[in-house]
């Protein structure tokens, strides 16, 4: 028993970990308003940036053991947050400056996002030479999945709690940050009155459109990393398309579970991640029918959170009032 | 306006324009579209320009069974795309016309395989009903809330798609043929039991028949129904829908119901009319391509003919484009993407023009 | 007597929206240590021209200078850089953030709740206000809301302050609570305007009154030594004589008997408390009033769009039948067979949809009819093509949006639909706001004629010249309640007018 959750722990906080990246960055996203639907393709393309910044610098490697731990991590990072920051920058052009409307917006870039991952993908399979489906980034990989050296030597504590690689702090660290920003500082004051009320952030002296572009940049670079995290953490540095599936709308779903609170997202995301592979720890669980069914309960979840939230209509638990809404001062 | 930071642009909305102007508008996207599209793939494969758009109309006009092709996939996407324009036109955001669909398929393929043993003149009614029903349902259930408590429309009916998907992961085990494929496979190959007849030779004609049918009934709905002229006063003003006497709860129950069961026709059509199968991407991202579709089609049914047709040729030619210089099949949805950036953008050319502000005049205002 | 200091000096201020002049020539001077009240009717450019202090909008023409020097104010920030604050009456606060939070929105520097909330106990304790800096907005009563306009303002270290009439949406005791926070403010020495036209409210607060007529400056005077009589006098100025027809009524019968009607606001506040009055058929009922007196109200209670506290309202057929409109909406009103049209204040957001054009517009009333589930497009058609042509209409075509017409054309398409349907009941909520001199006329002759068929017509005005020349009667709305009820004919403005300002005014109807 003891061994089943000592298992499960680490494997739920893995699964979790894309989707609180994804939540992270929507959450900040939305604060400002903006509903960015492209989430899943943002996550698609800070994915698959990386893997092509890790690509590139290992191929300019004259041999695996060459590999600097430094730079291996750097490069894919750096890649993958101008990826994401170039989606960011779109979905903001298009429906901050022209105004386009967020939904269909949103849906387009994760048509894109998606595609773009995968014809890069699949193509970088095939300069690779590989005759397997996938490509192997495993030299990166070791380096972004480095722990604490530590870690094994102290017992259950670190295994559960410092056993894991740094994207993991990191997206545990963003949360918490952001969390703070949001509820503590002018900067989070700002972007809520922006998401709230714009018109009234505007005459207070609030630049709207700035702290838009700002949040939603941000919020897609968050994004991306997740998608980063999966590739070279989750999926040990291994690229196969389609493989990151549609955790993307789960981080949408987490985004409403927490009820735009980036700091619950750390737990609920790991409790999103658990429910994920809930299946593998419950004796009916080897039953395959029954584990599409465990994958439903986020989703379930988060509807009935959405509903539950509407229900008591308490005003500090809705979306962001005017989520969705463009602006436009001569419209007021 | 601040005096420091004087913009060099100043947007202003356009009068009217004449009804040319758009449609030129948007045509210019598309060709600026198009032209970076070509661009991309020179760049990609560095093939000639000429044959790479010569090799896009080869996608959807190479061959006869390409054509239908072309016409069977435009159909189900219309079809979606027409089912969620009613809610559209009520500023209903339903974005949940993927798992509207998968419902209405999962319930297809459940009489297909519950009734294998019943005649066609049994099951096929019992499909149509099942299918409408489910899509109705799962369009139905946000909408309640939405009327009843205001939930927010556009993440419930999100998050139903994926509750619908996996429900149809679920069959697709418990139903598995052959046993630990995982997959449903062919439904009664044999027996055809629940196939929908072919016409005219072709597999694909009914489809096409009944969604140019649903085509006309919905613009007849939307544009000529005491329905349809509600639908439009609450997506305009809940108030002035009010002050005449319209009951908004009901009529937003009533149009979901109705595009969730347009929805659940498009999933029995793919079940039962062309796949004949069940899987969880059997609607293969419709549901979200069809709220462009009924969006830049400017929620009129005839012009989104043109653009299911336009977004559904240029993902038949990208695709074709990705075969014949052995690139992946994803560079289809890059082009699509990049397609719809422009003309989401060009949107904004319509109703707004830029004027350079002057210095020159004396104040903002 | 102290020397008193402007602080502000207004010169010349003329601003104009389109062919409409808000504000012509005008002098205003603003003192410290001063509460000045400015007084003036409706559309007499009291706003518009506070409005320009405060960065809202740019004046056309003249200057301002603030502590004898000019200065140029282009948006609020300037305003506050120049220690001006206006409260609006609409509030620009943000619902889910605190009362700090809202009062500190938009400034630099690094956020320090617990200064900000420091400094804003202090504001409070000096000038007597009760504010919970931690209280959500939500949570907040109107008049709560209010006094966090106010903090914000104080807070930003303003020194001039310009309420809009303040006192519009607050209970008697909460306007007191307010008037003794504003005298506080003045003896610290701070500048105060106060736009209003309520009378009592310029007696009991202000030291010195500005009137403004038609945009223009009439004069302004200390407060003590004048009397409401002799402010409304400059208020109102004298009539005008404006040539409205008024036939005599024919044949006259109750048509719709209020009773005791008490409506409240879904904030509680109470709009209108115990009114009783009878509509006659073939007679128009003028209801005058302040705005926001309960007009709005009433108008909705009668359509069946208000719900109502208590009270109620009869229909009353030519032959003595009644039926209780109360709990019924416009749907089950109009099942019933009662013809009732209205004319709601809200043209382009309740009454017509901007996005459709003229003939869908015209179906909005009568799209319901026969069995068919398809909508009659034939007849919409015609009726719109006859009001362009009978009311002087002018759009491109029938095709057009109605958002694209001119206010006077929207205005005679929602008129003629509503006549269209030969109403029993005639309800016109200000029919002619923001019409030029014509298209009003238009419309008083369509009034007229639906008077003579035996329609019971009633009409909300704002413009006392034409309610006193229009209407059979009128009935004065004060706060709520029923001021008066006085016969048009021979009805003196003045006195009207003292019982818009003061329940009951000081005449003895």
């Amino acid at each position: 028993m003891l061994e089943a959750i000592l298992s499960f722990i680490p494997r739920a906080i893995a699964q979790g970990v894309p989707l609180l990246y994804g939540a992270t960055g929507e959450i900040i996203t939305q604060k400002s308003g903006n509903m960015n639907l492209g989430i899943p393709g943002v996550m698609y393309v800070g994915g698959i940036c990386g893997v092509i910044g890790a690509f590139l610098y290992e191929q300019s490697l004259p041999s695996p053991e060459a590999i600097n731990p430094v730079l291996a991590v750097l490069i894919p990072t750096l890649f993958s947050l101008i990826g994401s920051l170039l989606m960011g920058l779109l979905f903001c052009f298009l429906t901050v400056t022209l105004r386009a409307n967020q939904n269909v917006t949103g849906l387009a870039m994760t048509t894109f996002g998606v595609g773009f991952g995968n014809f890069f993908g699949g193509s970088l399979v095939k300069l690779s030479g590989a005759d397997m489906p996938f490509l192997a980034l495993s030299a990166t990989s070791n380096c972004f999945k480095k722990t604490l050296p530590f870690a094994d030597k102290l017992g259950v504590f670190g295994d559960l709690v410092l056993g894991y690689s740094f994207l993991v702090y990191l997206a545990i660290a963003i949360a918490l940050i952001a969390a703070f920003v949001i509820n503590r500082t002018r900067t989070g004051l700002h972007l809520r009155a922006v998401g709230e009320n714009p018109g009234t952030a505007d005459s207070a002296g609030i630049n709207v459109n700035r702290y838009k572009y700002f949040a939603t940049c941000l919020g897609c670079m968050i994004a991306g990393l997740g998608g980063l995290y999966y590739v070279m953490d989750y999926a040990s540095g291994i690229w196969a398309n389609n493989a990151f599936g549609d955790r993307g709308w789960l981080a949408i779903a987490l985004v409403i579970f927490t009820i735009w609170r980036p700091n619950v997202g750390v737990l609920a995301s790991f409790l999103f991640g658990g429910l994920y592979i809930l299946h593998m720890y419950i004796p009916s669980g080897m039953n395959l029918a029954v584990k599409e069914l465990y994958k439903m309960l986020p989703y379930v979840v988060t509807i009935v959170v959405l509903i539950i939230s509407s229900l008591r209509n308490q005003r500090d638990k809705q979306p962001p009032q005017s989520l969705g809404l463009p602006y436009f001062r001569e419209d007021r | 306006m601040n005096k420091t930071r004087e913009p060099l642009f100043h947007i202003v909305k356009r009068g009217e324009m004449p009804w040319y102007f758009g449609w030129s508008v948007r045509a210019v996207s598309i060709v600026l579209a198009l032209a970076c599209c070509g661009l991309i793939t020179v760049l990609v494969t560095s093939e000639n320009p000429i044959k790479i758009f010569s090799t896009i109309i080869d996608g959807s006009f190479g061959s006869s069974r390409k054509f239908m092709v072309l016409l069977q996939n435009t159909a189900m996407l219309l079809c979606i795309a027409l089912a969620l324009t009613p809610a559209f036109k009520m500023r209903f955001w339903n974005i949940g016309g993927e798992g509207q669909a998968l419902a209405g398929a999962l319930a297809s393929a459940a009489c297909m395989i519950l009734m294998k043993d019943q005649p066609n003149l049994v099951v096929i009614p019992c499909m149509v009903v099942t299918s409408i029903l489910a899509g109705a349902l799962w369009g139905a259930v946000p909408a309640f809330f939405k009327a009843r408590f205001g939930t927010n429309e556009t993440l419930f009916t999100l998050m139903m798609n994926y509750v619908a998907t996996q429900i149809v992961a679920y069959f697709s085990v418990v139903w598995e043929n052959p046993k630990g494929s995982g997959n449903i496979g062919v439904i009664n190959p044999l027996s055809k039991v629940g196939w929908f007849p072919e016409i005219f030779g072709s597999k694909y004609a009914l489809n096409i028949i009944i969604v140019a049918l649903v085509t006309v009934a919905m613009y007849i709905y939307l544009n000529y129904s005491k329905h349809g002229y509600e639908i439009s006063v609450v997506g305009e003003s809940e108030r002035t829908a009010r002050y005449i006497g319209i009951k908004v709860e009901k009529v937003i129950i009533r149009t979901m119901l109705i595009s969730g069961a347009v929805c659940g026709l498009a999933g029995l059509l793919l079940v039962g009319g062309t796949n004949h199968t069940l899987n969880a991407d059997i609607v293969a991202g419709r549901g979200f391509t069809a709220v462009m579709v009924s969006w830049l089609g400017k929620f009129n049914p005839v012009w989104m003919i043109f653009t299911s047709v336009l977004l559904v040729f240029l993902e038949r030619g990208a695709g074709e484009i990705a075969t014949d210089f052995g690139l992946n099949a994803s560079f289809g949805d890059i082009l699509t993407g990049v397609i719809l950036f422009f003309i989401i953008g060009g949107e904004f050319f319509i109703n707004y023009k830029l004027s350079l502000t002057k210095a020159a005049k004396k104040e903002g205002k | 007597m102290e020397k008193k200091i402007a602080t502000v000096k207004m010169r010349n201020i003329t601003k104009t929206f389109g062919t409409v002049v808000a504000n012509d020539k005008v002098w205003l001077d603003i003192y410290k240590g001063e509460i000045l009240a400015l007084l003036g009717e409706n559309g007499s450019g009291k706003t518009t021209l506070m409005n320009m202090l405060s960065g809202i909008y740019f004046p056309d023409e003249g200057d301002i200078f603030i502590n004898d020097e000019k200065v140029v104010i282009r948006s609020p920030k300037d305003a506050f850089d120049h220690g001006i604050g206006m409260i609006h009456q609409h509030f620009k606060l943000v619902d889910v953030l605190t009362a700090a939070e809202n009062i500190i929105l938009g400034l630099e520097g690094k956020l320090d709740l617990k200064a900000a909330t420091e400094k804003i106990r202090r504001i409070c304790e000096a000038y007597g206000f009760e504010v919970d800096p931690n209280q959500k907005v939500y949570d907040m009563s109107v008049s709560q809301k209010q006094t966090v306009e106010i903090v914000k303002v104080l807070f930003r270290g303003a020194d001039i302050l310009i309420l809009d009439e303040p006192t519009a949406v607050l209970t008697p005791q909460e306007t007191d609570k307010l008037f003794a926070v504003l005298r506080n403010m003045r003896n610290d020495g701070k500048a105060i305007v106060i736009i209003t036209h309520k009378m009592h409210e310029v007696e009991k607060l202000s030291d010195r009154v500005a009137i403004l007529r038609h945009g223009q400056f009439v004069g302004d005077l200390p407060t003590e030594g004048t009397d409401a009589q002799e402010l409304t006098n400059m208020m109102v100025g004298y009539s005008v004589n404006l040539n409205i027809a008024r036939p005599d009524p024919v044949d006259p019968k109750p048509r719709i008997e209020v009773n005791g009607l008490t409506v409240r606001s879904i904030d509680g506040v109470l709009k209108l408390q115990d009114v009783s009055f009878t509509a006659m058929s073939g007679e128009i009922l003028g209801i005058a009033g302040i705005s926001g007196s309960g007009q709005k109200e009433l108008l909705e209670a009668i359509a069946g769009l208000q719900p109502v506290e208590s009270g109620s309202i009869c229909y009353v057929e030519d032959d003595g039948t009644r039926d209780e409109l109360l709990g019924k909406d416009p749907l089950s009103i109009a099942e019933k067979g009662i013809s009732l049209s209205f004319v709601p204040e809200d043209r382009l957001g309740m009454g017509l949809v901007g996005g459709m054009d003229l003939s869908d517009n015209m179906m909005l009333r009568s799209f319901r009819k026969g069995r068919s589930v398809f909508t009659d497009r034939k007849s919409p058609r015609r009726l719109a093509k006859q009001v362009v042509e009978e009311l002087n209409v002018k759009t491109p075509s029938i095709e057009t949006p109605v958002r694209k017409l001119s206010g006077g054309n929207v205005q005679k398409v929602l008129v003629g639909r509503e006549i269209a349907s030969a109403p029993k009941v005639l309800l016109t909520a200000y029919a002619v706001r923001g019409l030029d001199i014509n298209s009003s006329h238009t419309i008083y002759d369509l009034i007229n004629q639906q008077k003579q068929k035996g329609v019971a017509v009633v009409y909300v005005g704002e413009d006392l010249d034409v309610l006193l020349e229009l209407c059979d009667r009128i009935l004065v709305l004060c706060a709520g309640k029923v001021s008066g009820i006085v016969p048009g004919r021979g009805a003196k403005k003045r006195d009207v007018g003292m019982m818009m300002t003061r329940l009951g005014g000081n005449s003895n109807e």
